[in-house]
Order: C-alpha cells, then structure tokens, then sequence
C-alpha cells in the first residue's frame, strides 16, 4: 500500500487569505451577474435580414423591454468559463457522494450523441427517415431488459422520480384492471427510502405506511408480513439499500408481497452495484427504473438531465405508457396513441411530450457497448471492492451503524464526532479544503449524522487511498481537538459557509426583483 | 477494460485489506441462486472505433433535420444553436459535476442557475422562476397540480388549442392523482376558448396554440379570475417570447414553457428542459429547484438552493412534487445561448422567425388547392390541402422534404383535421428551402 504523505500544519499556522484589491485570489476571479455587465443592446450572435417585412402577429407585438442582457461572444465564453472555474467535477476529483454515482463521463458517449443523425432529428418526423434512432432504442431496451430480466419497458421517463412515478402508474393501472384499485391505496416504504419514493406515491393518490428496518439496518420478512392487509397497493425498496447494503431477504419479501396481490417497486438507483451479477427479476421485483444518469453514465450536468427508463414484470407489462416502440418485420413503428397499441396492451397513459431522452440513450447505450457484458459485470464487482476498501480503511477511526456487507457505499454516523464540538457539516466542509468533494452527509436518516460515501469503480487505488488519507487525518484532528479546522471551514473554496437560513427567509429569486421599478 | 483503472494487483491488494479472497463475499447477502455465475446473454467490451463504427452505422439510417428543407415544429424546433454554447456545457466542471448541495464548490453552476431564472422570469413576465423542469410538457403537468393546491380545487380545464401530448400528460397525470379535466373540443377556430366555474382551480391555454394561432388571453384571464381559478399558460416556442406579447401581460398566474427552442438541439425529444414562472406569492407552492441569492460567512455574495422544504428529500410525501433532477445542463445551453443573443438579439431572431414563416404562408397558400388556416401566428402555421395530411407529409419525404407534422399525427381521432398539416420556419429557413418546398407539394398535390 503506497501512503501518501501528509503535510498537515496545525490550523493556527495556516496562512489566513490576505485580502486582494479586486477581490480576485489567484486563478480564481470574482464574477458578476450577466445583467450587471451586460447591455440590452449587446448580442454575440450576428444575423441576415430577411426579405418579406409583412407581419401577421395579430397585434400581440411585444413592445416592452423585457429585461435581458446580452454579451459580445468573447465576454461569454469568458463568463461561463470563469463561473465553470468555481465548480468541483468528476474530471477534477473524486466526487463521492453516496446514492448519486458520480463516475467517469466518458468522451465517447458525448461525440456519439452529437451525431447529426441522432441530435439533429425531430421527434415527429416521418417515421421512415428515423428507423435508425428506432433501432438504437430498441437495442437499449434489449440490453437493460437482459441485465435485469424484466419482461417489458417504458423508455420515456426523465428522470429517476419521474420513472418512479411510471412504475407506481403502471401499478395502479393493474389494480384498476383487477377491481381493486379503490381498496388497495397504501404503499410500504421503509424509512430509509429515498424521499422521491414517498412523494411518488401520494402524487399517485397512495398513502404511505413506514417500514421499520432492523437494527442490522435492513428490512425483515416479519416487519413486511406485519405492515401488509387488504389495503396495501404496493411496497417500494430500494436495493441495495440506502445504507448501502443487500436486502437479505429480498426474496421471502417478494413472495410475501405476492402472496398477499401486493406488487414490489424496486428503486433501481443502486443498480449500479449488482448490473451484471444479480437480475431484479430474478429476486421478484415487479417494477423498476433505472437511472441512466447513474448505472450507465450518462453526466450529471450539475442537476440533470436525466432519464428513468423503467422496467416491467409481466404483471405489470401491458400497462406501459406511450409511446413506445414496436418491430414490424424490418422496420420499427412508434406507437403513440393507446388506440393504436396493439391487443392486450392497456397504455396507463402518456408521461411526456415526446419518446425520452433520446440522448441519453445514446449515451448510454454507447457506454454499455463499450463496456459489454464483462465490463458492466467488472464495474459493479469494482464500486463494491472499491467502497469495501473504503470501509476497511476507515473503520478504526471513523465509526459505522452497520459494521457488516456494504455494497458500493459505506455508511457512516457522527459517534467519532461525539464530544469534538464537529458536526457532521463542518467534517463535510473541512474536506472542501483538503481538496475533495464531500460525501453525502445527512442521509439516510435513519443514522445520527450519516456520511454516505460512494466512491465508484471510476476511482484507481491511489485516488482511493489520497481520499481515505485526508479523512483519517481530519478524524484525527478532530478527536484531536483541532475545532477551528472544522468549524471555519470551507476556508480555501471560492466562498466559504454560505447563509442558507438568510436565503430562505427572504428569498431572492431573480435579478430583477432587486432592480428599482 | 478502458474506463477501469484497476490492475489485478490492485483488486489482490485491496481483497487482502478487506480480508477476503474472492469478490464474490462481498455478495454473500445475495440470495441463494440469484447470484449468476454466467455473463448476461449480451456482446463482450468493444474498443472505442468499434462502438464508434456501429453507432454512426445506426445515426446514418436517420434524416437530419440539417440535410433537408425542414418545417416540422409542433413542440420541438430547429433552430441554429452557436458553437459557443456547446463548448460551455460540455466543460467538465458543468457536465460532470452533481446537483449544487456544496454550495461553495459549485457557485458556477448556482450562479447560472439563479441567470437562467432571472432570464426566465423576465422572458415570461413573472416574477419569479424555478432552476427547470424536464420539459415543457411535464411542466405543464406540475402547473395543474400547482393550481390545484394554490386554490384548494381539483379540476382543470384545457382549452382546444394545447398541443395533444401536453393535455394527455396532464390528463395522465390528473386522473391518476385523482383530479379531473374538462378537455375542450380540438377546433382551430375556437382554440383559445375556456371558462371556470367553482371547482376549476385553472385554465390551460397555449399560445401560440398547438396550431400556431396567437390570440390575445386578457380576456380568458380575467374570465378565470372572476371564477376564482388560476391561467396557466403553455409556451412550446420560446422564441416567441422575443415577438408577442408576455403572458404575465396578459395576466398569466403560471406560465410553462418548453425551453428547447434556445439552445437545445432537436434530439428526437429530449433531453429538453421546461421552464416554470409564477407570481411570487405562489413561490412556497411550486414545484422543482430554486437558487436564491444570500451571503457568505465574509459577506460575500452567492448563491444556494433554497426553499427545500417544499422538496422530496424534506417533505417526502408532503412534498409539492417528486422531482429530484431537473434539466440543469439544458438550462445552461439556454441560458448561455439567451446570454449572446441579449435582449436585442433575441428580439432580431424573433423577427427573423415571423418573417420566414409569413413568407412561407405566402407561398404555400399560392399553391393551388392549399389553404392557410391560421390567420395570425408567430413561426408555425396550420395548412389544409386537398389530399390527407399524412400523405402528402408521406410523399414530401420521398422528394426529400420534411414538410411539417400532419395534424392527424397529433390528433389521429379528430377526421375534420385529417387533410391539416401543422408547417413551421425559423431563422434557419432559406428562400431556397421554400421555393423547394412549393415544387414539391405542387408535384405531390398536382403531379
């Protein structure tokens, strides 16, 4: 094991920033809003006058200003490429966070996606001139439906919730279709769920009756037996869990579901830790999505897009919405009226305008090739090597509510902090510091302070070892009663401890609510 | 494997700290038989040429809109996008980063957001907007739900003129959440009309509607605020912002949009992003992210996520919605692209717009037999021909034109519109493309 070593100067003898005339440090620049350089009468776009004059906008002409402010192309480019320079990226670091699945972007996926025949097409062109892009979606559909041996899929989902709320409609349509949907209106959801699960369901009229995990932070068959009745819908589980563990007994909870008419939604924002080793299908699930944005890569781009194609058992198969994709022969049919679904297909109805994130699917599809079979299967086999190193390096200093079988996360708690006069906000933001995005702090919530970390196969040893490096020292220095270090910081970020009670209090939303009428 | 950094020495070294000697232990909570000891049934890892060569076999049996005379819109338009824009979104610390939750080490992507909403505002002439929804239609889904909880009423209606696919949304949506919709009739004639009574929460009306009428909505808004309901309306050209009259000048309540248009490439439909605007005193009710200014620990101004507690990872079932991602790095290629454009330029672009499509209203309606239906719009017009819609759009593309979205496409069970075809021009749009346009339908029609 290589150490890498350790310049640690105690926090009183760290130079303190001196103050700059500009405010500028260094590479960083101090950067205004658009609208406070910029000029309603400066455009970075150059255009051809048209022809015809005549107009025919019925009097509606927009006569105001409206408030915009343009900059020349230079004072873009160096706008946008200043404000980048404030923001940490996967291409810069580790970016641990747990439940999110930051890894490598690869380049190929973007250059694929930008082909003219796949980013330069129009959802409602003729469907001769797009029998390509059918095909590609009908190859990503053959591929997740292998990888989690479901029956059927829905590709039009946005995002992960937005899947969610696909599967969970799907689940209601099939109540609907057995009489019971009036009768059956309570959803389980364990307490460690994503929040997205319980809105999920009571955007769908649900109610939401909690499951208690065990103290082994997983969910008994007995807990699940006890919550079911005449009245439960459905159960929602994420697996492997928000804890970053396997649920055990995944399977017994299937049949206990199923035996009682109950459907299991499985939330696959864990995916990415069995892909290739373990099919939901396989262990009963009835209904999952799967986030593209995470398992397979597509970017984050700080907050979306994303996409939550989900996957059907046959139970739940004929529900799908519109529209989807069917092979006549050689050529590929979009179907996008439930009219024109073919027999047995019941559509719940449509989710989005148009037929998904055709390009995510790009990328994603062009991820999975590159992968293939092997490397999808090696990749979860390394997020989870890689974050039981993580754990096994960290476990005598830092402290965790489930000491045994983490998958591609390990969780852990704020016991170490106990006394130090740190939280678990000031060890997150004293790591900004030190160089590293932190990881997930505060959930789940089922543990006191919880630090989530999630390194992902992206992350060779020596980046692991640099991370685990830095939290052992700031875990030492807390104990050590080194509080400043953690209580001041972020001290080297472009701002540090950002107001988020003052911005709540009396939000200011826009520019322009602060210019004088 | 190219994206994986380990060798097998490092998967040796890190197996012995852990203590184990197989990767498989590490699954030992798998159940028994679940954990497959075969690969999937799918191909092996391929190098980079060779998913580059299959891919590009697969773009090359689509027609992009660039290649041909192209006047499809109906929600999703092409229009030129400046090299300028694609370059930014794809630098790594925007495309790679996460969801701003360290607001000190993501003010770049916090500080564009809090642009994007300000331009938003201003575009739709609200006072305030969300950091993006999924897309315009998925945005027009949250309005009704948004309706419903401002007023404490459950049923919405959708007035004739609102694109197909929207109203099906909000109809899925609606019905699923247990909230009704009183969908008008589909008439071209009278697509903006609407009225409320004590159980509508709101009027959803699009302009210009999904057949590119504009039509002045004063009067709908103030016949919705006398019943105590909400408008709502849908914009699916953005460009339009720059030409006609804002919503919030007509007397909007909540304005949705479908941001592609700026931007944002075609994309066979996504990813596109939605834009949301409301009155600010409806802010504690609206769905998705919001960034709001406030200060540093130094007094520093910056920029965080704010208002939270109306979000899932808050609220969780009392949450006003379930989004968790939005559109972000679509809001920045808006944002960047409304950026260069500034406020004059997007009014030229918009000019340029409307006089394309009136030249090409002009030209289609001298072809013998074919009519335009709509009187006053921005850049999408409705045309009636004397043959069916899906034909001649069937026919044109054998002559290597895309000549719109026939209307039976969008509305496959109205027959009064089975002849209509919805055209669409934008900057993009040449004399020659029209002049070609006009020889083909007359062939097609005539020949």
């Amino acid at each position: 094991m290589v150490e890498m070593p350790k310049v640690i100067l105690p926090a009183a003898e760290a130079a303190a920033p001196a103050p700059t005339f500009t405010g500028n440090r260094a590479l960083q620049i101090e950067e205004p809003l658009i609208f406070e350089i910029g000029s309603a009468e400066t455009s970075g776009v150059d255009f051809e006058e048209p022809a015809e004059t005549e107009t025919r906008l019925g009097g509606l002409e927009r006569t105001d200003a409206i408030g915009l402010a343009g900059l020349s192309e230079p004072e873009t480019m160096r706008h946008y490429v200043r404000l980048s320079q404030k923001n940490y990226s996967i291409d810069t670091g580790i970016f641990p966070l747990g439940s999110c699945t930051m890894k490598h972007n690869p380049r190929l996926n973007e250059k694929m996606a930008r082909l003219p025949g796949f980013a330069d097409i129009h959802p409602l062109q003729p469907e001769k001139t797009v029998q390509g892009a059918l095909a590609l979606m009908t190859e990503l559909s053959r591929w997740l439906l292998e990888l989690t041996g479901m029956h059927a899929i829905a590709l039009s989902p946005k995002a992960g919730a937005h899947g969610e709320f696909c599967g969970m409609a799907a689940i209601k349509a099939a109540l609907e279709a057995r009489g019971e949907a009036e009768t059956r209106r309570v959803v389980l959801v364990p307490v460690s769920a994503h929040g997205t699960n319980p809105a999920t369901a009571a955007h769908l009229g649900f109610t939401v009756r909690a499951v208690e995990a065990e103290p082994d932070g997983t969910v008994s068959v007995d807990a699940v037996r006890a919550a079911l009745g005449p009245d439960v819908a459905a159960m929602m589980l994420t697996n492997p869990n928000t804890c970053g563990l396997f649920e055990p007994h995944i399977r017994e909870i299937a049949d206990a579901l199923h035996e009682a008419g109950v459907y299991l939604y499985c939330d696959g924002a864990n995916f990415n830790a069995i892909a290739g080793k373990v099919r939901p299908g396989d262990l009963g699930a009835d209904a999952m999505h799967i986030n593209l944005h995470k398992t397979f890569s597509t970017p984050h781009g700080g907050g979306g897009p994303g996409a939550g194609p989900v996957v059907l058992s046959e139970a739940l198969a004929a529900y799908a919405p519109v529209p989807f994709v069917r092979r006549e022969g050689d050529a590929f049919r979009l179907v996008e009226h439930a009219d024109d679904a073919p027999e047995g297909a019941a559509p719940f109805g449509r989710l989005a305008a148009f037929h998904g994130q055709m390009g995510m699917f790009v990328r994603a599809l062009a991820y999975m090739m590159s992968h293939g079979a092997d490397g999808i299967r090696q990749a979860s086999e390394d997020a989870v090597l890689n974050a039981n190193y993580v754990r096994a390096r960290l476990a005598d200093v830092l402290t965790q509510p489930f000491p045994e079988g983490a998958m591609h996360e390990v969780l852990f708690d704020d016991r170490f902090l106990k006394g130090t006069g740190v939280s678990t906000l000031d060890f997150a933001k004293a790591l900004i510091d030190e160089g590293f995005h932190p990881m997930t702090v505060y959930f789940p919530l089922v543990v006191s302070g919880a630090m989530l970390i999630e390194p992902t196969e992206s992350e060779s040893k020596q980046s692991l070892d640099q991370f685990i490096d830095a939290v052992r020292a700031l875990a030492l220095a807390a104990k050590a009663g080194d509080a400043v270090r953690f209580t001041e910081a972020p001290r080297f970020a472009p701002r540090s401890r950002l107001d988020e009670t003052r911005a709540a209090r009396d939000p200011v939303l826009s520019y322009r609510e602060k210019t004088p009428e | 494997m190219r994206y994986l950094p380990h060798t097998d020495a490092d998967r040796r070294a890190m197996l012995d700290t852990n203590g184990i000697a197989d990767i498989d232990a590490l699954f030992a909570a798998v159940p028994e038989g679940a954990l497959r000891r075969e690969l999937p049934d799918l191909p092996r890892a391929q190098s980079e040429i060779a998913v580059e060569r299959a891919l590009s076999r697969l773009a090359a049996r689509n027609v992009p809109a660039s290649s041909v005379p192209f006047f499809a819109g109906a929600g999703a338009y092409k229009h030129h996008i400046p090299a300028t824009v694609d370059h930014i979104i794809q630098r790594s610390e925007f495309m790679t980063a996460y969801t701003p939750y360290q607001p000190e080490i993501a003010q770049g992507t916090l500080q564009y957001l809090f642009e994007f909403q300000s331009q938003v505002a201003a575009l739709t002439g609200m006072e305030v907007a969300n950091a993006s929804m999924y897309d315009g239609s998925t945005a027009a889904g949250e309005a009704v739900l948004m309706a419903h909880r401002v007023t404490r009423r459950s049923k919405a209606v959708v007035a004739g003129g609102v694109h197909p696919h929207y109203r099906a949304v909000i109809e899925t949506v609606s019905r699923l959440g247990g909230f009704a919709v009183d969908a008008r009739a589909v008439d071209p004639e009278t697509s903006f009309d609407a009225d409320a009574d004590k159980d509508t929460s709101c009027i959803v009306v699009q302009m210009p509607d999904a057949f590119g009428r504009v039509a002045d909505l004063s009067a709908l808004a103030e016949k919705a605020h006398e019943a105590g309901a909400l408008l709502v309306v849908v914009v699916t050209e953005a460009v339009s912002f720059g030409a006609l009259k804002s919503p919030g000048a007509m007397g909007a309540d909540i304005v949705v949009a479908e941001g592609q248009s700026i931007g944002n490439g075609l994309n066979f439909g996504g990813p596109y992003l939605g834009l949301f605007a409301t009155r600010k005193k409806f802010v504690r009710q609206m769905p998705g992210r919001l960034c709001g200014e406030t200060v540093d620990h130094d007094g520093r101004r910056g920029f965080v996520l704010t208002l939270s507690t109306r979000e899932q990872h808050i609220r969780r079932e009392k949450a006003t919605s379930n989004i968790c991602t939005n559109s972000g790095l679509c809001a920045l290629a808006f944002t960047a692209h409304l950026t260069l454009l500034g406020e004059a330029g997007l009014k030229t672009l918009a000019r340029i717009n409307h006089a394309n499509a009136v030249a090409l209203a002009k030209t289609l309606g001298s072809v013998p037999g074919v009519e335009v239906i709509t009187p006053a719009f921005f850049n999408e017009f409705t045309i009636r021909t004397p043959k069916l819609g899906a034909a001649v759009i069937d026919a044109l593309a054998d002559h290597g034109i895309i000549g719109g979205v026939p209307a039976s496409r969008l509305w496959p069970d109205e027959p009064t519109l089975a002849n209509a075809i919805v055209v669409a021009a934008t900057e993009t749009t040449t004399p020659d493309d029209i002049a070609a346009f006009r020889a083909a339908l007359e062939e097609v029609l005539h020949g």
